[in-house]
């Protein structure tokens, strides 16, 4: 049976009140994981973990690859980020490789810095329904 | 040197689980100071909670490590929880099993559970749980570099490993 899109939010707020200590009231679509919310970089990977069990049936598991969620291995590659500014191609890569984030947030500076804006509470919704459907 | 928290390993699982063993010692100098008495109160060594903890933490760090044959830099990185409801006093044992929740090149999610058992009655008491994260440190995602020795399983793990019959698994 489908998931619905507000059982899909109750989950991930519950993922990110848990992994984040974040009170509810703040978990909103907007709000961005590191500034709004206080994620740091090892929050990433346990809210990868989170959402893999709290997605996974007995039927079948939701296993979320390395990538697939929160970019890797583009930082170092210098076709994609140059004096920590993504390039055409490092953009064109992170919104195909992420159809969940909007990347224009943060196209007119493209600094690597800015990238954790992307990654709001509506994103990882955007992920998971995304995810489910295919 | 690394200051160890765990004594031996008594038991490995490949890729799952491994129990390491702590013994609780009034020659540990650390007791005496937690609780020293006071001028109403008598002394009352007690293990650190928190100690309790790098125990743990050590315990399922060595797992964590065997997954890639040790050469990941494997550091904690989360105590998403810990639980720890009695005392542990000198001369009672510590055990801490240790369990892989979940393996990713970044890095580890682990369970484990704390027990005591006081050598009047043999008896395995549960007193604790924990959900600890490692990371491996090299696959981070700000690209940091950090030297390429494995500063982590370093020669304190060895003889724990080779003490208890797991030398091998770092060769």
């Amino acid at each position: 049976m489908a998931i619905s899109r507000a059982e899909i939010e109750e989950k991930v707020t519950d993922v990110l009140e848990n992994a984040l200590g974040a009170d509810r009231d703040d978990i909103i679509a907007t709000a961005t994981l590191t500034e709004d919310l206080g994620a740091e970089s090892i929050d990433f990977l346990d809210i990868q973990f989170q959402l893999e069990k709290k997605f996974s049936t007995p039927e079948k598991a939701f296993k979320i690859e390395q990538g697939e969620l929160f970019p890797e291995n583009m930082m170092s590659n210098p076709d994609f980020v140059k004096d920590g500014k993504f390039t055409d191609a490092g953009m064109a890569v992170l919104q195909e490789r992420m159809p969940h984030v909007d990347v224009s947030v943060f196209a007119s500076d493209r600094n690597v810095k800015g990238l954790a804006k992307i990654f709001t509470v509506k994103s990882l919704c955007d992920f998971i329904d995304i995810k489910l459907k295919k | 040197m690394r200051w160890m928290w765990i004594d031996t390993i008594v038991t490995y699982e490949p890729d799952k689980r491994l129990v390491a063993i702590k013994n609780v010692s009034l020659a540990e100098e650390h007791l005496h100071e937690h609780f020293p008495a006071t001028a109403t109160l008598p002394a009352q060594p007690v293990m650190p909670a928190s100690l309790m903890i790098e125990g743990m933490a050590q315990t399922a760090g060595i797992l964590v490590g065997s997954l890639r044959r040790f050469n990941e830099k494997v550091v904690l990185a989360k105590i998403q929880r810990a639980e720890i409801n009695a005392d542990v006093i000198p001369g009672q044992c510590i055990r801490y099993d240790a369990r892989i929740e979940r393996i990713d090149p970044m890095g580890a999610g682990t369970s484990g559970t704390i027990e005591r058992m006081d050598h009047r009655t043999g008896q395995w008491e549960k007193i604790g749980e924990t959900e600890i994260m490692f990371s491996h440190v090299d696959q981070n995602m700000s690209g940091l570099a950090f030297p390429e020795h494995n500063f982590v399983f370093s020669d304190s793990f060895r003889n724990v490993l080779r003490s208890s019959g797991l030398g091998h698994l770092m060769d």
